[in-house]
């Protein structure tokens, strides 16, 4: 078990690294010229708050959209790993340990679709 | 290392750079820990557990962060640095033998043991509520900075609850990742988290810490931990004044 959550680890970070590359190459090479600034803040469009949204450009074809997919795809690699670990303690019938992991996890997926912050 | 960085050397606003920081602590904590999952030191048991706490404390911090200026957070950040300035640079506590033993570390099984050159060596967890308690404190900081605070962590793990020194740093390795992933949805649906500006930091990381995991287990750390710590302690100071006098 130790081992699959370690293979779930590494694969995560490097699909995730694939994808912000990919997207990252493809937004250089469009709009590449572009000087970002960051020194105000404005925040991330609607577009880019939530999974649903991020999807919604990915399908259409927007290169911050794939890398915000990517960035997704990290943050869902220890929320991967925690549910791996749901399985791991019911193999060993630890039921204490099914409910803690449990509880981790239902805070990770509220927070990553927004049920404690709504995006505004 | 990485915020302080992008606000005071490129200007960036400290809430891009939180959470382009944020992003990227995950991706160290899962190149590492992927390393040293195998090993026997970490113990998934008190990790779990404690990680109830971390995560809530990470939402609230990540909602703190909302409230606060950014100004306050410049300051905050800056006492933080340097107290790990200090921390970094000093010398690591040793284990101690421990006999008795807490009530609710029985219930919840974290005792347990990890392997020495001697052979496995048991270990019983003190003071589980201190414990929580803290590791709550340290959610909320790395919610509210979008640090790992991995050395809170540790501290927690070592002084209250009295974990042995290499179960402590592995177990919290492996819980900075799950505590980033739950104010990382906070940052994410507040729109704190820039593609363009995530990319390069978080393809850094990621292959530093997918290649320095397998690689670096063996190297001298003495002179890099002091010249570490000095680094960590200039930027601390310029964190505050950039945050007294209104730069950040």
């Amino acid at each position: 078990m130790d081992r699959a959550i370690g293979v779930v680890l590494r694969v995560g970070v490097m699909a995730a690294a694939s994808v912000v590359l990919g997207g990252g190459v493809w937004y250089l090479a469009r709009f590449g010229m572009l000087v970002p600034n960051y020194r105000a803040f404005h925040g991330e469009p609607e577009g880019l708050r939530s999974v649903a949204g991020i999807w919604k450009g990915v399908v259409a074809m927007q290169p911050r959209s794939v890398i915000q997919l990517g960035l997704l795809l990290l943050i869902a690699t220890p929320i991967a790993r925690v549910a791996l670990s749901v399985f791991a303690f019911a193999a060993q019938r630890d039921r204490t340990y099914v409910a803690i992991t449990l509880v981790v996890l239902a805070i990770l997926i509220g927070s990553l679709t927004g049920v404690v912050a709504p995006p505004r | 290392m990485i915020t302080p960085v992008l606000t005071l050397l490129f200007g960036v606003d400290i809430r891009y750079a939180i959470g382009a920081t944020l992003v990227s602590v995950i991706a160290t904590s899962s190149g590492a820990a992927s390393a040293y999952v195998t090993e026997g030191f970490s113990n998934i048991r008190i990790g779990m557990f404690l990680e109830i706490a971390t995560t809530l404390g990470a939402i609230t911090g990540a909602l703190l962060a909302a409230k606060i200026p950014t100004s306050a957070i410049g300051v905050i950040f800056g006492l933080v640095l340097i107290c790990s300035a200090f921390f970094s640079s000093g010398p690591k506590p040793e284990t101690r033998e421990n006999a008795s033993t807490d009530a609710l570390a029985e219930r919840l099984k974290l005792n347990s043991s990890y392997p020495t050159a001697h052979g496995w060596q048991p270990y019983r967890v003190q003071r589980v509520k201190t414990g929580f308690g803290a590791m709550f404190g340290a959610g909320a900081l790395s919610g509210l900075l979008g640090i790992g605070s991995g050395a809170l962590k540790v501290l927690a793990m070592d002084h209250a609850m009295r974990i042995p020194f290499k179960v402590s740093t592995s177990t919290s390795n492996f819980m900075i990742g799950v505590t980033a992933a739950a104010s990382a949805g906070v940052y994410l649906n507040r729109g704190y988290i820039d593609p363009v500006l995530a990319m390069p930091v978080m393809l850094g990381v990621s292959a530093g810490s997918l290649w320095g995991a397998r690689h670096l287990a063996g190297t001298k750390t003495r002179v890099l931990r002091i010249v570490f710590a000095v680094v960590v302690g200039v930027l601390g100071l310029e964190m505050i004044y950039g945050g007294l006098s209104g730069k950040i």
